[in-house]
């Protein structure tokens, strides 16, 4: 690709004065682009390709591989626990959006007007989001300890219970700290959006509302909302194509525990590809997600573009 | 007239205190875990008050684990370094090829690095694992860098192209009277002008590599190798022996102070690529 470029660079000069229209002097933009273009085709298109390809495959990591057709998707069919990774994924993707919602969205109206201190609330929330998702499930995890940690040995010693209750040890308190951890890390991401859509709200709307009587969630539910509508669809979508790809924080808080109750399609995924190492397999479930997740792109481009209204 | 001052006065004082508490109280909550894991990792057990004695003997244990704490922080370094690096030169010049100039299938080159976004990486990773071994790039920081690099493209580039359009066409075309080159004008002319752009797609570069997990994970298998995020969950999983939890409050500690640092000091810039990654 980058070797044709400067032929036809050199060649410009000369073409472009016979042929008058094309100006191939602007064909150097090849070369610019060129870096860009030879990375992601190696490391994105053609990785992109061999996944189809691989999916085909029965693929050990070891040895020789063999054609086999659809054989690892009729396999999928049949894998209960992958349907079951993939059901707990769409369960803590709505969990999720809804948590994060509910407290984004009330911080976003908090901190949508400039006023004393409004920086600092603005800064405060948004600190957890720069730091990374490893950084956070292991910095809970340590909090989450039964032993070492906050949680446990703080409530013990107030006397709020009788002894030490390890929060990871059964699914609903494992998976409602991983709830509490994720919103405190990704509220401040949601409030940034919501708070740009609310600042786009002309004023002058809600005055005129205020003094045709409407009351104040009236106007919530009648003006802000509405104009709202692109902004939610971006949050949401954000917030679910993000919770679809969970892997991070149920590996390192949960290792996918307690009895393999948290284990996301993600997880599954690396399972199958890295520690059974059916990179055949893995490469057919891995093509399942990325049809969910282009599905799911597209519905995002048509939320997005449809203007206000509709 | 004086009453109905007053009442006024004491309505707004009432909301300022209500607001401001409920701000403060807020702030505490979402600072608190991780002021709390400075403090802890500062102090010496046992948890889970940290409030007496100042000992740095947490830090001084990370090293002891596998190949040491400071080896995995110059591996996390090495990457995130070269991988700004890399990314901005490369979403400069590919920017600046896409915003002013017209060359064939101009649109589907841009389309196509674009539309990666809409791809989880996590389900490409085997074969960049198989690849990267065919270019003996297996194990190896490069190879890490490489896939990084790539990760970064397409957001990259969209903010670059962005910040060349905003360029106007005729500073170009002055320049280019006064006979500069286009490499010259490339660097000279167009770069102090789209540096805040570039200033964006550096920090976010760095901050998602710094932190990133999954593809460490699968990509680096020797422990001479782990980045940061992957060497703290060897020592959190209790991968060299006992758990030493004083230890990885240590260990976050070091992988979050750079990002928060680097956030406070360049704040606009970074919400400045978070509404343009996110409006547009």
């Amino acid at each position: 690709m980058s070797s044709t470029t400067p032929s036809a660079a050199a060649s410009a000069p000369l073409r472009a004065a016979r042929k008058g229209r094309p100006d191939r002097s602007q064909w150097i933009g090849l070369v610019y682009i060129a870096p860009a273009i030879a990375l992601v085709t190696v490391f994105f298109v053609i990785p992109l390709g061999m996944t189809a390809w691989m999916s085909l495959h029965n693929w050990p990591l070891m040895g020789g591989h063999s054609f086999i057709g659809l054989d690892n998707y009729v396999a999928i069919t049949k894998d209960t626990r992958f349907w079951n990774a993939l059901k707990f994924t769409l369960y803590y993707t709505v969990i999720i959006t809804i948590a994060i919602f509910a407290v984004a969205f009330p911080l976003a109206l908090f901190v949508e007007r400039p006023g004393r201190m409004t920086g600092f609330y603005r800064t405060s929330f948004f600190l957890p989001v720069v730091v990374g998702f490893a950084s956070a499930s292991l910095l809970w995890s340590w909090l989450l300890n039964v032993d070492s940690g906050l949680f446990s040995p703080a409530a013990y010693q107030l006397g709020l219970t009788p002894k030490k209750v390890n929060l990871i040890a059964n699914f609903d308190t494992a998976f409602w700290s991983v709830i509490v951890m994720v919103v405190w890390k990704v509220a401040g991401f949601t409030m940034i959006i919501l708070m740009t859509g609310l600042q786009s709200i002309p004023g002058d709307l809600t005055e005129a509302a205020k003094i045709d009587g409407a009351n104040a969630w009236q106007r919530f539910t009648q003006i802000t909302l509405p104009l709202m509508r692109r902004t939610l669809a971006l949050a949401l979508i954000l917030s679910v194509a993000g919770s679809i790809l969970a892997f991070d924080q149920f590996y390192i808080m949960l290792r996918g525990g307690p009895r393999n109750s948290t284990i996301t399609a993600v997880y599954w995924i690396f399972n199958q590809s890295f520690v059974s190492f059916k990179l055949g397999y893995g490469a057919a479930l891995s093509m399942v997600l990325l049809v969910i997740l282009v599905v799911l792109s597209l519905i995002q481009l048509r939320l997005l573009r449809n203007p206000e209204g509709t | 007239m004086a009453a109905a001052t007053l009442s006024a006065d004491r309505g707004t004082l009432g909301s300022f205190v209500a607001r401001h508490s409920i701000g403060l109280f807020l702030s505490a909550i979402f600072i608190a875990p991780i002021f709390w894991t400075l403090l802890s990792s500062l102090k010496p057990p046992p948890p889970p008050w940290p409030t007496t004695g100042f000992s740095i003997e947490n830090y001084v244990a990370l090293d002891s684990f596998g190949a040491g704490l400071w080896h995995s922080a110059q591996n996390s370094i090495f990457v995130s370094v070269s991988s700004v690096l890399l990314t901005a030169v490369i979403s400069l010049l590919a920017g600046y090829g896409f915003s002013r100039f017209t060359f064939p299938f101009k649109n589907l080159f841009f389309i196509m690095i674009l539309s990666t976004i809409m791809i989880p990486f996590q389900s490409i990773l085997t074969p960049i694992f198989l690849l990267l071994a065919t270019f003996k790039l297996q194990n190896t920081l490069t190879g890490l860098v490489l896939v990084y690099v790539t990760l970064q493209l397409p957001f990259s580039i969209f903010m670059m192209r962005n910040a060349f359009d905003a360029v106007p066409k005729e500073i170009e075309e002055a320049a280019r009277i006064d006979g500069a080159r286009s490499v010259a004008l490339l660097t000279r002319i167009m770069l102090p002008l789209v540096w805040p752009g570039l200033v964006t797609v550096a920090l976010f570069a760095f901050l998602n590599t710094w932190n990133e997990f999954i593809a460490a994970l699968v990509l680096m298998t020797d422990q001479e190798k782990f980045t940061l995020p992957i060497m703290m969950t060897a020592v959190q999983s209790g991968r060299f022996g006992a758990i030493n939890w004083g230890a990885v409050q240590a260990g976050v500690t070091v992988m979050m102070i750079p990002c928060l640092i680097l956030f406070l000091l360049l704040q606009r810039f970074y919400i400045r690529g978070l509404t343009a990654g996110a409006v547009k």
